[in-house]
C-alpha cells in the first residue's frame, strides 16, 4: 500500500461492517448453537474495531444476524444511554444504518449487556448477550482442555460443591450475577453477568436468545421456550433478588431490578428502575414514584 | 437530586475532539510526518507491524501517530485493519537461509561460514543520554565491509545438523493453521504456538523467557544465532503452476540451542527454540524462541514446573490485544453486578449481626436491663 491510497476518506465497510464470509461462519456457529442449547460453539472471532471485552462477541453476533429491515436496540446496564450502549448504537448506525429505537417492544434485535428488559420478549425478536467468560466452570477449573471434558461428560459435581460449599461457609450461595443454569437437563450455562434476578426470564422464553464471546471466541444459544433452570438444592431452593418495600423513585414500580443511587454524603439514597426504558414507559402511563413530583419541581 | 444519565452521545463526540485536540498538541510544532515516524522510530514500527501482524511501515506509522505514540493502541489499530482484508492465499514458507543479510551473530561458534556481522545495534553501546544529539546533524557516513548481497550464509542450526548434533528441522506439514481464521484450540501444534508467539506482547514474551532463565523451567540456551535482513516472500500461483514472488520484508529470526539430555524418545542432543519476527526486534525474537522451546516439553518428554512451559497459559495471555481489551473493560459500567453483590453483602451482614446477636443474648443479661 501507498501513502496515496490511504486518503483520509473511511473504506467502504459491508452492510454491519463484516464480510459476507464471515457472516456466514458466524450463523453456522449460531445454527450450531441452536441445534445443541447451551453447548459453546467456538468460532474463528475476528477482531473489531473496538476493545475485547467491550461487546466484541455481541456486536459478531448482531451483525451476523441483522438485516437492513431490523430494528435496533442496544442496552448496557439495562439503559440505552449508558455509554458503552451509546457507542455500539452509533456502530450499528454507521455500518448498518438500521431503525434503532429504546422501545424494547419496537426491536427486532436487542443487544444487552448484563439485564434482560423487564418487558416480556416475544417469538419476533432476538436477544444478543454479551459475554465476558463464557465458561460456567472457568473459575473452578481455569484450563479450556479440562473444562470441556466436563461439559462433554456432563461432569459437573464440582459446581455442585462449590455451590453446597458456599450453603456451609455463608448460608447462602454466594453468587449474585452470572449465576450457573442448566439448559435442557444437558449443558450448564453462563447466563453473562446478568443479575440472578434474570434468570428466571431465560426460561422458556419466547425470543430467541444468542450469546456472543468474542475474546474467547464462543457462541451459544436458547432456542425460544427452551428450559433454563438455575442450579439450586432442594433444601435450598433458588431465590432472586427482592428489595422489600422499595419501590422505583421515578416510576414507583416493584418487583423489578433497581440501580442504587447515592444521594449524599450522609446514608441518603434511593432505588430506581435499571431499565430504564420500562420506567420512561412507566411514567408516561402516569405512574410516579417519591422523588418525581419533587423531581418536576426543581426542574421547572 | 437524582439526575438520569442522559447525554452519554453527546459526552462521548466531545471527549473525541478534546483527545483529538490533545493528539496534536500545541500547533505551533509541526505536526509528524508519516515519514519522520518511518525513518527515525523504526523499532517503534517495526514492533506495531510485528504483533499487529501485518508488514507495512506506513500504514504502521499512521497507527502509531493516531495512538499518540500508544504502541498496543496502534497495533489494536493495525489488527482491527488487518481482519477487514481479503486473503488471497497463504505464502510459501521464506528461506531465511537466502537472507540478504543486515546483521548477523552466533554465541556458540567464534567464527563460522558467513561470519558474524554486528551490524546496526544497541549493544556495545554507552547508555548515556545524549544531550546535545543534534536531530538534524549530519550524520557520518558509516562504513560497512563488502558483502555479496547474493551470497548464501549457512544457518548456524544446518552446520549443527549436518552431524546430528542437533534435532533436525521438523518435518514440513501441509497444513499450517491459522488462529485468525480458525479459534485456538488446545493442545495447540507448534504451528500455531509460533504464530501466537510471534503476534504475542513482547513484554509478556520477555517475562516469560526470562523466567526460564531463572530457573523456572530451565533449558540451558545458547544463542545458536540472530540474524536481520530482508528476505524474499512468495506465493504458489495456481493457475501458472509456479511460485510468484511478492516482494521482501525484513524479518529477525532467532535459532536458539538448547542442551538435551535425551529421553526415550531423543538421543542427548542439542535441541532448537525458534523464533521469528517482522522487522528487526531481538529481544522479542529471543524470548519467542526460549518460550517456544519452554513450551516443547511434552514432545522432549520433559517434565512440566513452570508457568512458561503451560501451552494454556501462555497461549491464551500472550495477546496484548485482547489482555488490554479486558481489562480495560473494568472501567465500563457494573453498577447491576455490583448492586447484586451489595444485596448479597448486605444480606450476610444482617445476617452475621443477628447471629452475634443471638449469642449474646444466650450469654448476657439484655444490654438494656444492663444499662
Amino acid at each position: 500500500m501507498s501513502l496515496d491510497t490511504l486518503s483520509s476518506e473511511p473504506p467502504a465497510y459491508n452492510f454491519a461492517y463484516l464480510d459476507e464470509q464471515t457472516k456466514r461462519m458466524i450463523r453456522r456457529a449460531i445454527l450450531k448453537g441452536i441445534a445443541i442449547p447451551g453447548y459453546q460453539v467456538p468460532f474463528a472471532s475476528r477482531e473489531m474495531p473496538m476493545p475485547y471485552g467491550w461487546g466484541t462477541g455481541g456486536m459478531q453476533v448482531t451483525a451476523a444476524v441483522i438485516g437492513p429491515e431490523d430494528t435496533l436496540k442496544v442496552i448496557d446496564q439495562g439503559s440505552d444511554d449508558t455509554t458503552n450502549a451509546v457507542a455500539i448504537r452509533r456502530f450499528f448506525d454507521r455500518t448498518a444504518g438500521v431503525a434503532m429505537t429504546t422501545h424494547t417492544a419496537e426491536a427486532t434485535v436487542i443487544q444487552t449487556r448484563h439485564r434482560i428488559p423487564e418487558e416480556k420478549l416475544t417469538d419476533n425478536q432476538v436477544l444478543v448477550f454479551q459475554v465476558p467468560i463464557p465458561e460456567p466452570l472457568r473459575f473452578l477449573e481455569p484450563r479450556e482442555t479440562e473444562t470441556r471434558k466436563m461439559h462433554a461428560l456432563s461432569e459437573y459435581g464440582l459446581m455442585h460443591v462449590k455451590l453446597y460449599e458456599d450453603i456451609a461457609r455463608h448460608g447462602h450461595i454466594a453468587t449474585s450475577y452470572a449465576y450457573p443454569v442448566m439448559v435442557e437437563g444437558r449443558y450448564v450455562m453462563d447466563p453473562s453477568p446478568t443479575p440472578k434476578f434474570d434468570n428466571p426470564k431465560m426460561h422458556k422464553m419466547a425470543a430467541l436468545q444468542l450469546f456472543g464471546a468474542g475474546r474467547e471466541k464462543r457462541i451459544y444459544a436458547l432456542p425460544p421456550h427452551t428450559e433454563v433452570v438455575s442450579l439450586d438444592f432442594e433444601d435450598h431452593p433458588f431465590s432472586v433478588q427482592d428489595w422489600p418495600d422499595t419501590a422505583c423513585a421515578m416510576c414507583g414500580a416493584e418487583q423489578v431490578y433497581f440501580d442504587e443511587v447515592i444521594l449524599d454524603d450522609k446514608g441518603g439514597r434511593m432505588f430506581v428502575c435499571s431499565d430504564s426504558d420500562y420506567c420512561e414507559a412507566r411514567q408516561a402511563e402516569g405512574h410516579f414514584g417519591a422523588a418525581h413530583a419533587h423531581h418536576q419541581e426543581a426542574a421547572e | 437530586m437524582y439526575v438520569a444519565v442522559k447525554g452519554g452521545e453527546k459526552a462521548i463526540s466531545n471527549a473525541h475532539s478534546l483527545f483529538a485536540a490533545k493528539r496534536r498538541g500545541n500547533t505551533d510544532v509541526p505536526g509528524l510526518t508519516i515519514e519522520q515516524i518511518v525513518n527515525q522510530l523504526s523499532f517503534a514500527v517495526d514492533r506495531v507491524m510485528g504483533e499487529g501482524s501485518l508488514y507495512d511501515r506506513e500504514l504502521a506509522a499512521i497507527a502509531i501517530r493516531q495512538a499518540q505514540g500508544d504502541l498496543i493502541e496502534a497495533i489494536f489499530l493495525i489488527r482491527a485493519y488487518r481482519t477487514t482484508l481479503p486473503r488471497f492465499g497463504y505464502s510459501a514458507p521464506i528461506e531465511t537461509g537466502e537472507m540478504r543479510i543486515d546483521r548477523r551473530i552466533s554465541a556458540t561458534f567464534k567464527d563460522l561460514p558467513g561470519g558474524q556481522l554486528l551490524g546496526p545495534t544497541f549493544d556495545y553501546s554507552h547508555r548515556l543520554i545524549d544531550f546535545a544529539l543534534d536531530a538534524d546533524a549530519e550524520v557520518p557516513a558509516p562504513e560497512q565491509a563488502e558483502t555479496d548481497p547474493l551470497a548464501s550464509v549457512p544457518r548456524v542450526t544446518d552446520l549443527l545438523g549436518a552431524d546430528g548434533m542437533i534435532e533436525p528441522d521438523p518435518a514440513e506439514e501441509s497444513e499450517i493453521g491459522d488462529l485468525t481464521r480458525e479459534p485456538l484450540e488446545f493442545p495447540a501444534g507448534r504451528d500455531l504456538r509460533l504464530q501466537n508467539l510471534a503476534r504475542g506482547d513482547e513484554g509478556f514474551l520477555l517475562a516469560l523467557g526470562y523466567s526460564t532463565q531463572r530457573g523456572y523451567a530451565r533449558s540451558h540456551p545458547f544463542v545458536g544465532e540472530i540474524r536481520m535482513g530482508a528476505v524474499e516472500v512468495s506465493l504458489f500461483a495456481e493457475e501458472l503452476g509456479f511460485e510468484v514472488p511478492l516482494g521482501r520484508v525484513t524479518v529477525t529470526e532467532c535459532q536458539m540451542i538448547n542442551q538435551f539430555k535425551g529421553s526415550m524418545k531423543a538421543p542427548p542432543q542439542f535441541t532448537r527454540g525458534y523464533g521469528l519476527v517482522f522487522g528487526h526486534s531481538e529481544r522479542k525474537s529471543m524470548s519467542m524462541a526460549l518460550v517456544d522451546r519452554a513450551l516443547r516439553w511434552k514432545e522432549l518428554g520433559e517434565e512440566q514446573t513452570a508457568a512458561a512451559q503451560d501451552e494454556e497459559f501462555v497461549l491464551s495471555h500472550s495477546d496484548n490485544i485482547q489482555a488490554s481489551g479486558f481489562v480495560e473493560h473494568l472501567k465500563l459500567p457494573h453498577y447491576v453486578d455490583f448492586q447484586a453483590e451489595l444485596d448479597l453483602i448486605r444480606t450476610m451482614h444482617r445476617e452475621h449481626a443477628e447471629r452475634l446477636n443471638a449469642t449474646e443474648d444466650d450469654t448476657e443479661t439484655p444490654r438494656e436491663a444492663a444499662e
